[in-house]
């Protein structure tokens, strides 16, 4: 358990609710759901979520910590935003489902092989280097993000889509090699650490 | 009165009907078979120039009886509105050609059932008298408002605006009733339009009750006058003339002269005592919600204490529909409609005093109804009240913490939360008077078992309120549970007295806002009441009517039929034991005439005459004709608009062989008029009548079941003329059945088809 969420625990005990609003992005309006329903009979893929978002709201006002933020519920969300149109409160859901996930990866209460936090993570890497997504470099790092030898049988298996990627000319192979940046790299950079002080002045009001 | 009587017919030829029909053949019928001294043809009777044809003759004393054969009774009302004359409608237009379909082969048939029409109304025209009113009362502009509460004060404000004078009944020492110790009240108006649904938007929050400055209003005004500590001993009389007897605590008596009443007493607070496994009684901690109003009025914005030991709440449970939408013994089966609103309000009391304090709503379906209802709602969610969809199965007490024991059901579990303070959310009981019917319960169970049940009801009826001096018992009516009958949609207010109305949650549970609100429409029907009262008129349906059943008191048996069956009370008994029509509080609906056995009650402008004539005035064609009839009685307010309806949308065609009677209500209905049919040879009978029972849309509320009731003996009387029981059948129709009407019509063309004729045929 990192010392963060002994922290965070220590510090909201029993009010979950009020950690989630201090602490996620949109979490204010955790409190606003009416428990329609709406939201998860609306998401593509609800069917296979542990806990739709309906149940993620009302498991965060009974308190139930460990179950929400090491749920693997949001991580599910595809970003369809089928909810937050159809929600009759108004409820950004899909960006209180980001704002979990988020929280929870902060906490380092998110399952070691959770899939869709490992990609999240590689997605970040690759395009932080170059301030856009090398995509060769992305999908190498796909295959190969399981270990090595798992690595070589996705690729021989990817082998031909990946040829004819380069005969049309959608995939140059000579983006190996570093790859392209955008224009001005050193502005963009800028940017992102502003974004990054901004994010941990954030952080550091609510003491996290 | 009769050697006065001048027949004049009417004939429009426009619309069609010239065209369609040949109205030489029915000016002929009008005048040679109908007996009308003459009948004039117009090509628009319904403009102004064919209204003077009429107004001509009537003013040159050449007609005092007309009849018009134009569209329907229900169309050209304004232009046919004839208050000094006695008139009768032919249907030919919505009747006949709009229900017919044109062409050669026919036209035959649709121009006999024009001629019958024609008949019919010549027929009915000349046993109808013009009704006069009977005069019997003068305008009294005092309204009897019976209650204690905002309802009742409402009630004598919104009279005394409109420049009534109101007698105030409370039976408490202080106005207030059940709100008398309201903290705060739920918000009366929702958030203004364009507000947003942001999660910070202004939204309503908890007002001041306002109950004080009521009080201090109705006792500045100069046309209320309170009577605290008071009760009404006596009511007697009708609309206009009730005479109320009011009489105080301290033993003194007053007599007032009344127009109309408005029964307001609200309700009594559920008693919680019913609810052993909330722990209500074992500890001071689990109280109401009427008893959480008092502790935050005590607290008067100060830290709530929860009774037992002082202690601040820091947790509290609201447990929804307590005792409520439970088919339990001893709970109550319907919603009570303002306690989860009261809960929301009662957890924002927690809230705004300490937001640190856990304020839980356990509700199954959270219902927000009246006009601030949603947004409020969004309030209590934006003061971080907790809502939880659960439902609370026990509360345990344990060393001064309680726990509520529920289960979650949105999560699926069960579970169970700890808190200071427990409040439940109880319901409303309506605080009506005796049942006047539960006595005729007890003697017309069919079963054992019910009679036992109906016993048990009468035994723990509560004191009279009204204590009215009618034959049909003290109070008013009541539907279910115990509340006062009154239409929910179509006639809220209307009770089953005549000139009495209910307001507030003695007819439906509602929360403050709608009773208020509630109080204005009431009141509103008393004072045309009373105003109707004295003009002679009747109220609704029949609102303007100024006739009136009267009977034959030489004929009269004493059978107490009509006294028993009038769904208004109206009829009481005399000393020598015959009925007393009071006017004023009928209806008009004939429900009397339909019970009489012996025929001797009557309208001036709807009786066993008018009806049983046109009966006969039709034209029955012999065996072999191929031509069977079928006689339709209607009701005026359903079934019949129903058929009308259905011609105006076109369409539809109905059996030529159908003869549809108008009648007020299917109550009114006399046995004698189906036996009078079938012996002169009608092949099939179609009773229309509204839909009865619990949810009736009837508008007289029990002619339909009294006629479902006696229609029911019609199986024997059929066996007895050796007749198939196909041959008359009742049917419950309502005003949307346009489709409908028409097939069931046509049903019946083909079950006599399948039949046969009938053998009664001369």
């Amino acid at each position: 358990m990192s010392d963060l969420n002994t922290a965070m625990i220590e510090r909201y005990r029993t009010n979950f609710l009020k950690e989630v609003e201090a602490n996620v992005e949109e979490g204010e309006w955790v409190k606003m759901c009416m428990q329609c329903g709406v939201c998860s009979g609306s998401c593509p893929l609800g069917k296979f979520w542990a806990h739709p978002p309906q149940e993620i709201f009302m498991m965060i006002r009974a308190g139930k910590r460990e179950e929400v933020l090491s749920s693997d519920s949001m991580w599910m969300c595809t970003s369809c935003y089928n909810c937050i149109v159809r929600c009759p409160r108004e409820l950004p859901i899909t960006h209180i489902m980001h704002g979990l996930a988020s929280y929870a990866k902060r906490l380092g209460l998110v399952a070691a092989n959770q899939p869709t936090a490992k990609f999240a993570q590689l997605f970040w890497n690759n395009l932080m280097k170059k301030g856009r997504v090398n995509e060769l470099k992305l999908g190498l790092a796909l295959y190969f993000m399981n270990g090595f030898g798992e690595g070589i049988k996705i690729a021989l298996k990817k082998q031909k889509l990946g040829m004819n990627m380069m005969k049309t000319g959608r995939m140059n192979p000579m983006e190996i090699l570093g790859g392209h940046a955008v224009k001005d790299l050193s502005g963009f950079q800028k940017v992102i650490q502003k974004a990054q002080e901004l994010e941990d002045a954030r952080i550091a009001k609510h003491g996290a | 009165m009769a050697v006065d009587k001048k027949f004049a017919g009417y004939l429009c030829t426009g619309c069609g009907i010239g065209e369609r029909l040949d109205a030489k053949q029915l000016t002929m019928v009008a005048t040679r078979e109908g007996k009308m001294a003459s009948c004039k043809s117009h090509p628009m009777l319904c403009s102004a120039e064919g209204v003077q044809l009429i107004r001509d003759d009537v003013a040159a004393g050449n007609a005092t009886h007309v009849m018009i054969a134009a569209c329907s009774r229900r169309a050209k009302m304004e232009a046919f509105n004839f208050t000094d004359i006695a008139m009768s409608r032919a249907n030919l237009r919505e009747g006949v050609i709009w229900l017919r379909p044109e062409g050669d082969e026919h036209q035959e048939t649709t121009q006999e059932m024009a001629d019958d029409y024609v008949r019919m109304a010549c027929a009915e025209v000349r046993f109808m008298t013009v009704p006069s009113g009977s005069g019997e009362q003068s305008l009294n502009r005092n309204l009897l408002v019976v209650g204690n509460g905002v309802t009742a004060m409402a009630s004598a404000l919104e009279a005394a605006k409109a420049g009534y004078g109101v007698h105030l009944v409370c039976d408490e020492g202080v106005l207030g009733g059940v709100y008398k110790d309201l903290y705060k009240r739920v918000p009366f108006r929702a958030a203004p339009p364009g507000v947003s649904n942001a999660r910070t938007a202004p939204l309503p929050q908890p007002e001041e009750p306002g109950i004080a400055e009521m009080i201090a209003e109705v006792q500045a005004n100069p046309r209320i006058s309170v009577h605290l500590n008071a009760k009404v001993t006596k009511t007697s009389g009708a609309p206009g003339r009730f005479s109320a007897d009011i009489s105080t605590e301290s033993g003194g008596t007053v007599t007032e002269n009344i127009g109309a009443i408005v029964q307001a007493t609200d309700y009594k607070p559920y008693d919680a005592k019913r609810l052993p496994e909330f722990a209500y009684g074992k500890t001071p901690d689990v109280v109401t919600n009427f008893e959480m109003e008092k502790l935050a009025k005590a607290a008067n914005g100060g830290p709530l204490k929860r009774p037992s030991d002082g202690k601040e709440v820091k947790a509290v449970a609201f447990i929804q529909c307590a005792g409520q939408r439970s088919e339990q013994e001893g709970h109550l089966p319907y919603c009570s409609g303002f306690c989860c609103t009261e809960s929301i309000k009662q957890a924002m009391y927690f809230k705004a005093q300490n937001p640190d304090c856990d304020a839980t709503v356990l509700f199954d379906d959270l219902r927000t109804p009246g006009a601030a209802g949603e947004d409020f709602y969004r309030a209590g969610q934006q003061a971080q009240v907790t809502f939880s969809k659960g439902k609370a199965s026990e509360v345990v007490v344990e060393g001064g913490k309680l726990t509520v024991k529920f289960k979650d059901l949105i999560l699926n579990e069960d579970t169970a939360m700890e808190c200071d303070l427990v409040v439940l959310a109880t319901g409303q009981v309506p605080n009506t008077g005796p049942d006047p019917y539960a006595q005729l319960a007890v003697d017309e169970a069919p079963t054992e078992e019910e009679k036992e049940a109906a016993r048990r009801a009468l035994a723990v009826a509560p004191p009279s309120i009204l204590n009215l001096d009618y034959r049909q018992g003290t109070d008013l009516p009541q539907l279910k549970h115990g509340f006062v009958d009154s239409h929910f949609i179509c006639f809220p207010y209307e009770t089953r007295r005549t000139g009495i109305y209910a307001a507030g949650p003695v007819r439906r549970p509602m929360d403050m806002k709608q009773a208020i609100d509630d109080a204005a429409g009431a009141t509103l029907k008393a004072i045309q009441a009373a105003e109707n009262a004295a003009l002679g008129a009747g109220a609704h349906p029949r609102v303007g009517d100024l006739s009136y059943p009267t009977f034959r008191k030489e004929g009269c048996t004493q059978c107490k039929r009509c006294t028993v069956e009038c769904p208004f009370g109206a009829i009481n008994e005399d000393e020598q034991k015959y009925p007393q029509f009071n006017e004023a509080r009928c209806r008009r609906c004939g429900t009397c005439m339909g019970a009489c056995p012996v025929r001797v009650i009557s309208f001036e402008n709807y009786s066993i005459e008018t009806v049983g004539q046109q009966i006969k005035a039709v034209d029955v064609p012999d065996e072999f004709s191929e031509k069977p009839r079928l006689l339709v009685l209607a009701c005026e307010n359903d079934a019949y608009p129903a058929l009308d309806m259905a011609a105006q949308a076109g369409g539809s065609t109905i059996s030529p062989f159908a003869r549809v009677i108008p009648v007020r209500c299917l109550g009114s209905v006399n046995l004698n008029w189906i036996t009078d049919a079938l012996n002169s040879g009608y092949d099939g009978i179609i009773l229309m009548g509204c839909r009865r029972d619990d949810d009736y849309q009837c508008h007289f509320v029990r002619g339909s079941k009294m006629a479902a009731e006696r229609l029911s003996k019609v199986g024997d009387t059929l066996q007895q003329l050796r007749l198939e029981t196909e041959r008359v059948v009742v049917y419950e129709v309502a005003i949307t059945d346009v489709q409908r009407v028409p097939l069931l019509i046509n049903d019946m063309a083909a079950t006599v088809e399948k039949i046969g004729m009938s053998p009664f045929k001369f």
